[in-house]
């Protein structure tokens, strides 16, 4: 058992930080918020560091979920969990070639596809299995006003059968790895928050002297850093159980999701609070980080059905 | 990033198991908490069955007696002791995880050979006198006066919060030894034989109605200059030693007691009756304790990342704030639960109606004072937010 980062891990980390600040500053962001499509440019950049094939490069869900940190960092837009997830199911996923989207099946409520404009394929995952659709015949009509700015989507009047290309095991496996995705970028969210809440408290001053300096400020950033460095070991866990083919890592897995969510969640609010009245302009970047939260966490069920699968879990081992 | 298991550590968890088995049973239930001419025996006895047996000082090094074992087995070695309701390090604590470490790390050859043994065989009892009554939070304060003659210190002041000190052997004291510089300058590390002349400890009652805790009253108390550890008025420096490994690893064992206290709060709410239904069916609850076992799950994994990362400084990393801040707060919350969960029951502070209300009790008050001690919640955000995080310092 070794739970640090290793070189090669290190480097795809970085790797993935320097594109992500090369090719999507907080600059670039803006200009994405009017754009209704995927940027192509933007999707070759990510298919050529390999992201949508880490299997071709020999790496599991370990060094996944340290990519999809820094992708949740720097708030990357578009399907990347889905097509991700595709490599092996749709041809052209693999090298950005073919930009894939999918929809849980088991979510209830209206059925929500983002970024349904620029998906070629769709997916969608349920109980029988993992299903294709094509995006062009399904009856969608946009969402006129997205919550996230960078996440536009399209409610779908009636998700048609569509062919069936794999079978249960399948759709737990993407299922699964998916919610250890989202919670990395999750994580990755909690991470940049308390970066922009802490360079903000150093540089703001109040009453004569920074407001890092006072206590009220500096207890809400450490109570960041508690959540986000459980984020960081939960998310690297899941991962880690993931790639343990002998391990059940649905456990590991939910309660990554639980505890990624609601520290993406308090501290893009707490980033908020402390950046005052500016916080809750447009103009600043914090909103762009709890809108993402707000959707992202979303993606594969209620916050509420993991930590009841998690407590039926504890009650069976509880058993004596 | 791998949490796979390897072959020697699984032989290595198969036979502390089996050994844990046995010798848990055979070393009987613990005397009751007032009882101190059986505890202290009873805590040293089952040490130095540990250390016969080789897991004395787990992840002590070789040199000085310990298993040297990795930090992977270190982990190991606390899952199993949790889950073997085995005895806990009662009065074995300071010795075996404060004044051991900070020993071999800042300690003499002559002061290493002489104690480490002792604590890992049982022999020896620590305390530790670093709070005094009007130095907590600000513990640099600390007033308690060590005055040089010859090679001998003149010790004169009071300490409190010293767990154990009434049947302990030792303390790792901290005393002013300059009152002229400022005030974390002029502190220095003494290693205090309490049976010297002028120490006088006396017992205070806590909330969870034993007395764990002393304060000890020092009295123109002579201290070799021998029984210095490491260089006069380094003492600050040598103090956080101590406080690292105090709010780092050492609270593994702990965090993993929170999981078993999860199982045992799952098994008391198939027993409870709320409206006619069993409190285990209440989706509120169900949904509450699977988020705090959530919780406990990540800081266990944030505790593996730390031990891990540990392994290659050899003390804890400032993380270990983190660490002591989530567990301390989580385990009130989770404390919280139970004593809700027992309803009227919780009336009684002993066994009742089939409950186990003395365990519960035991460690919902043992929760309180986890937010205060080892640097209060308050004192660890503090260095979080200015040595990790580096914002400015406050005026202070």
């Amino acid at each position: 058992m070794d739970f640090r980062i290793g070189e090669e891990e290190e480097a795809l980390r970085r790797a993935v930080r320097a594109f992500s600040e090369r090719c999507c500053p907080v600059e670039r962001l803006k200009q994405l918020e009017r754009s209704p499509r995927v940027d192509r440019d933007l999707w070759s950049g990510l298919a050529e560091l390999g992201i949508f094939d880490l299997e071709a490069l020999g790496l599991g869900a370990s060094e996944a979920v340290l990519v999809f940190a820094e992708l949740g960092r720097a708030l990357m837009p578009g399907p990347i969990v889905w097509t991700h997830l595709a490599a092996g199911l749709v041809d052209g996923a693999r090298d950005g070639r073919v930009v894939v989207q999918g929809v849980d099946r088991e979510n209830d409520g209206p059925i929500i596809a983002e970024h349904l404009e620029s998906t070629e394929v769709l997916l969608s995952i349920g109980r029988d299995g993992v299903r294709r659709h094509d995006p062009r015949a399904l009856e969608a009509r946009p969402i006129e006003a997205p919550l996230d700015p960078l996440t536009p989507a399209h409610e779908i009047a009636a998700l048609a059968s569509g062919e069936l290309i794999a079978g249960p095991e399948d759709a737990l496996r993407l299922r699964t790895t998916g919610e250890a995705l989202v919670a990395a970028q999750l994580f990755g969210i909690s991470e940049a928050t308390l970066e922009l809440a802490v360079s903000y408290a150093k540089m703001r001053e109040q009453f004569g002297r920074p407001i890092g300096s006072f206590q009220a400020i500096k207890h809400i950033a450490a109570d960041m850093f508690v959540r986000q460095e459980l984020a960081r070991a939960a998310v690297y866990a899941a991962g880690a159980t993931l790639d343990d083919s002998s391990a059940d890592a649905r456990g590991a897995v939910s309660s990554a999701l639980i505890i990624a969510a609601k520290a993406a969640d308090k501290n893009a609010r707490a980033c908020l609070q402390i950046h005052g009245g500016m916080g809750y302009t447009w103009e600043m970047p914090v909103h762009y980080f709890l809108k993402r939260t707000w959707a992202l966490r979303t993606m594969f069920g209620a916050l509420e059905d993991h930590a009841e699968s998690l407590f039926v879990t504890l009650e069976q081992t509880s058993a004596r | 990033v791998d949490l796979r298991t390897s072959a020697e550590d699984a032989k290595f968890a198969a036979l502390l198991r089996a050994w844990l088995s046995n010798a848990v049973e055979e070393h009987g239930p613990p005397p009751r908490k007032d009882d101190w001419s059986q505890r202290r025996g009873y805590d040293t006895g089952w040490q130095r069955k540990l250390f016969e047996a080789g897991y004395g000082g787990i992840a002590w090094p070789r040199e000085y007696g310990g298993r040297g074992a990795s930090p992977v087995q270190q982990l190991i070695y606390y899952e199993e002791i949790a889950r073997a309701h085995a005895p806990h390090l009662g009065v074995n604590f300071v010795g075996l995880q404060h004044a051991g470490p900070t020993l071999f790390l800042e300690g003499t050859p002559e002061q290493k050979a002489r104690h480490l043994p002792r604590i890992l065989s049982g022999d020896d009892v620590w305390c530790s006198g670093f709070s005094e009554p009007s130095a907590g939070s600000d513990l640099a304060s600390l007033k308690t006066r060590a005055a040089k003659d010859g090679d001998e210190y003149v010790v004169t002041g009071q300490k409190i919060w010293c767990s154990y000190a009434h049947v302990a052997d030792y303390c790792q004291l901290l005393v002013r030894t300059d009152p002229n510089v400022p005030k974390h300058e002029g502190l220095t590390s003494l290693i205090l034989p309490m049976k010297l002349a002028g120490v006088e400890p006396r017992s205070l009652r806590t909330i969870e109605g034993d007395s764990e805790f002393c304060e000890v009253f020092l009295n123109e108390v002579r201290v070799p200059t021998s029984n210095r550890i490491g260089k006069e008025n380094d003492g600050w420096r040598i103090a956080n030693v101590t406080l690292r490994f105090e709010r780092g690893t050492s609270f593994a064992g702990w965090i993993y007691e929170l999981e078993e206290l999860l199982k045992e709060l799952a098994r008391i709410a198939q027993r409870v009756t709320r409206r006619g239904a069993r409190a285990s069916d209440d989706v509120a609850l169900r949904r509450e304790l699977g988020e705090l076992e959530a919780e406990v799950r990540a800081l266990w994994a944030l505790v593996k990342l730390s031990v891990c990362q540990a392994a290659e400084t050899g003390v804890p990393s400032l993380g270990s704030s983190a660490i002591k801040l989530a567990y301390s707060e989580l385990y009130q919350r989770i404390t919280d639960v139970a004593l809700r969960l027992l309803g009227r029951a919780v009336l009684g502070r002993s066994d009742l109606a089939g409950f186990p209300n003395e365990a519960l009790f035991t460690k919902t008050m043992h929760s309180l004072s986890l937010t205060i001690s080892a640097g209060s919640s308050q004192i660890q955000r503090n260095i979080i937010s200015e040595r990790i995080l580096g914002l400015p310092k406050e005026a202070r």
